[in-house]
């Protein structure tokens, strides 16, 4: 495949640049917007950012609540951008969230590449796609817009109570709702206030939906109802200029009723937790103990084509840079060891090993 | 007509065989199955294309369950075909069902999907008088089901009654309609599916490369043609086999290993 294709088609555009009336949105390909993730990493993997008018689904993993990094972050980067912000969850207060939401790091004079010059002296170049430049897409066409549209957010200080004070954020608490109707109209409102039309787009609208179907909630045996309310934010979504994100823990769930869920999202996620001292994970990835969880991405939108958007890898770890900065990394293998000699033998498939694949989830 | 480019999926459905009907696909029900990690809607694009280049006088009944007209108008139109110009014409009829969800059981006006049947009949009926290939197609069925609340009853009479459809004693509609087969994998509430299995007369289906992701081989589908209308009593089964890679004009398919 011809990466360095600069021919401009109107079909492919795969160019994604910064409007300048809005520093929060940006041009997709296929006629798309994109706003930001809050994570840059993920903005880079997802080619750009959360597609306007996209319902994306993030799978739990019951015993971590890193599902909540991605819902922060995301939440974030709506309220510092201004861009209106609903969000609901099963606990009694769900303004007290945001008390815990992150504030944009201040700007400093490093930057995240310098991280790969620490080692100056003799560097065994087996990890050698770490430093091979980015990939094509320019992201970086203007240092000042890029900031404006995704921020580096330091998770160990609290956002600035002014964010959130005003009129643009709603929170909706569903713990002693007898059904999801009333979450329903109220997405329903907050909707309408974004209907697309062809006109330009003044600004876009998140919302954000914890563990919707947590067994606290008094309708999470009713299967279809749930079901039914997340079609039905779809459907709202498509014609919004919104992005919707819901978190669900899919273990909690029948398999069938995780699986129309999984199809119902443009894009799906999944995080798993990370083992604190399992050795043979430790073995077999490089920095394994800086990671606290896997992100896992399964599908990504394809709002408005037919061209599935295949991944270079589709698992990552999920790490704390300096404690403070979320970054996504690609897992790297460890170098066999020589000396034990079974290490390629034990790892393959067909070995009928009992426990299934650390990385399979 | 001009010279088309039949690829294998063409083929496997028996497009390119214009000799025997205008519209190949009339009077058989053709069922589409993917899974969340290969989406089979090109399979639905792709016919959609077809139906209308077949004869000038085919049309379209599309029931949309999972995307808006603006999103099939784009991807069409890529695909080299207008649906705005058809919806205008009178050859596409449109259907927006994202927003349909039926009231539940017991409460007083439930009426199941009654107002998608009727909304069938009277277009099949309106055009029936001058268009004479006309196709039936459904989305996602697994939103269907959503929308009728998982009741899998109206779900199969909305099936049946299209599939009825397809016979020459009424209209000899070709139906397609597409569902996730991963979601029956646990072997509960199959009753929706086995029921299509059995009906459709062409089974497609699309399901990623065992050996995991790639940039130029997107997946392989398995196409089943039944051959259920058979002239001398004798009835077949066809199965063909093949990778495919799809682009924004169209689609690749080659037989494993034969990717140029």
């Amino acid at each position: 495949m011809a990466a360095t294709r600069a021919r401009v088609s109107s079909f492919s555009r795969n160019v994604s640049t910064v409007t300048s009336q809005n520093p929060g949105l940006k041009h997709g390909p296929n006629g798309t917007m994109f706003i930001s993730s809050g994570i840059p990493d993920l903005d880079k993997i997802l080619g750009g950012g959360f597609s306007l008018g996209s319902l994306v689904m993030v799978m739990e993993d019951p015993e971590a609540p890193h599902h909540m990094l991605l819902l922060r972050n995301f939440m974030s980067q709506g309220l510092v951008q201004k861009q209106p912000l609903l969000y609901a969850s099963a606990s009694r207060d769900p303004k007290s969230f945001l008390g815990t939401l992150p504030s944009p790091a201040s700007p400093k004079g490093d930057n995240k590449s310098s991280d790969l010059s620490h080692e100056k002296d003799l560097r065994i170049a087996w990890q050698y796609k770490k430093y091979f430049g980015e990939p094509q897409l320019n992201l970086n066409t203007n240092n000042g817009g890029q900031h404006d549209y995704c921020n580096d957010f330091d998770l160990r200080k609290p956002l600035d109570r002014h964010f959130f004070s005003g009129n643009n954020v709603d929170c909706v608490s569903i713990k002693d709702s007898p059904n999801l109707t009333a979450l329903q109209d109220c997405c329903a409102g907050f909707l309408a206030k974004f209907s697309r039309n062809e006109g330009s787009i003044s600004s876009a609208g998140r919302i954000a939906i914890q563990s919707f179907c947590s067994p606290q909630c008094k309708y999470s045996n009713e299967e279809w109802h749930m079901l039914s309310f997340i079609r039905s934010l779809k459907g709202m979504a498509r014609s919004s200029n919104a992005v919707i994100v819901v978190t669900f823990p899919p273990s909690l769930l029948p398999p069938s009723c995780s699986k129309r869920l999984q199809h119902m999202a443009d894009t799906l996620l999944s995080v798993k937790a990370i083992p604190d001292e399992d050795k043979e994970l430790a073995k077999l990835l490089t920095g394994y103990q800086d990671m606290i969880g896997l992100l896992n991405v399964h599908k990504v939108a394809r709002l408005n084509t037919q061209v599935p958007v295949i991944l270079e890898a589709t698992t990552f770890s999920i790490k704390l840079q300096k404690r403070r900065f979320l970054v996504l990394e690609c897992l790297n293998q460890a170098p066999v060891d020589g000396s034990s000699g079974s290490s390629y033998g034990t790892s393959g498939g067909c070995s009928g090993s009992t426990k299934a694949g650390p990385l399979d989830f | 007509m001009e010279q088309k480019n039949w690829n294998l999926l063409d083929e496997a459905l028996g497009l390119n065989n214009n000799n025997a009907k205008p519209w190949p696909l009339c009077g058989r029900f053709v069922l589409v199955e993917d899974c969340v990690d290969t989406s089979a809607a090109f399979v639905l694009h792709q016919i959609l294309k077809r139906s209308f280049s077949s004869h000038p006088s085919s049309a379209v009944v599309f029931l949309a369950f999972s995307h808006p007209f603006s999103h099939y108008d784009r991807v069409l139109r890529k695909l080299g075909c207008n649906l705005a110009a058809q919806r205008d014409n009178g050859r596409l009829f449109f259907l927006d069902m994202l927003m349909l969800q039926c009231p539940d059981e017991g409460k007083a006006n439930h009426d199941g999907l009654a107002s998608v049947f009727e909304q069938i009949e009277r277009v099949i009926t309106a055009l029936h008088q001058d268009k004479k290939f006309i196709s039936i197609m459904i989305d996602d069925i697994s939103f269907l089901e959503v929308a009728a609340n998982g009741s899998s009853n109206d779900v199969l009479n909305l099936v049946h009654y299209c599939h009825t459809l397809t016979s020459d004693s009424e209209y000899g509609c070709a139906f397609i309609a597409l569902d996730h087969k991963d979601i029956y994998l646990n072997g509960d509430r199959t009753a929706v599916m086995l029921e299509m299995e059995f009906l459709a007369d062409i089974l497609v289906k699309a399901e990623p490369l065992a050996t995991g992701l790639a940039k130029d081989v997107h997946g392989q589908l398995m196409v089943l043609d039944k051959e259920t209308q058979h002239r001398h009593g004798v009835s077949t089964v066809k199965t063909h086999n093949f990778h495919f890679k799809i682009k924004e004009n169209g689609i690749e398919c080659f037989y494993p290993g034969t990717k140029i």
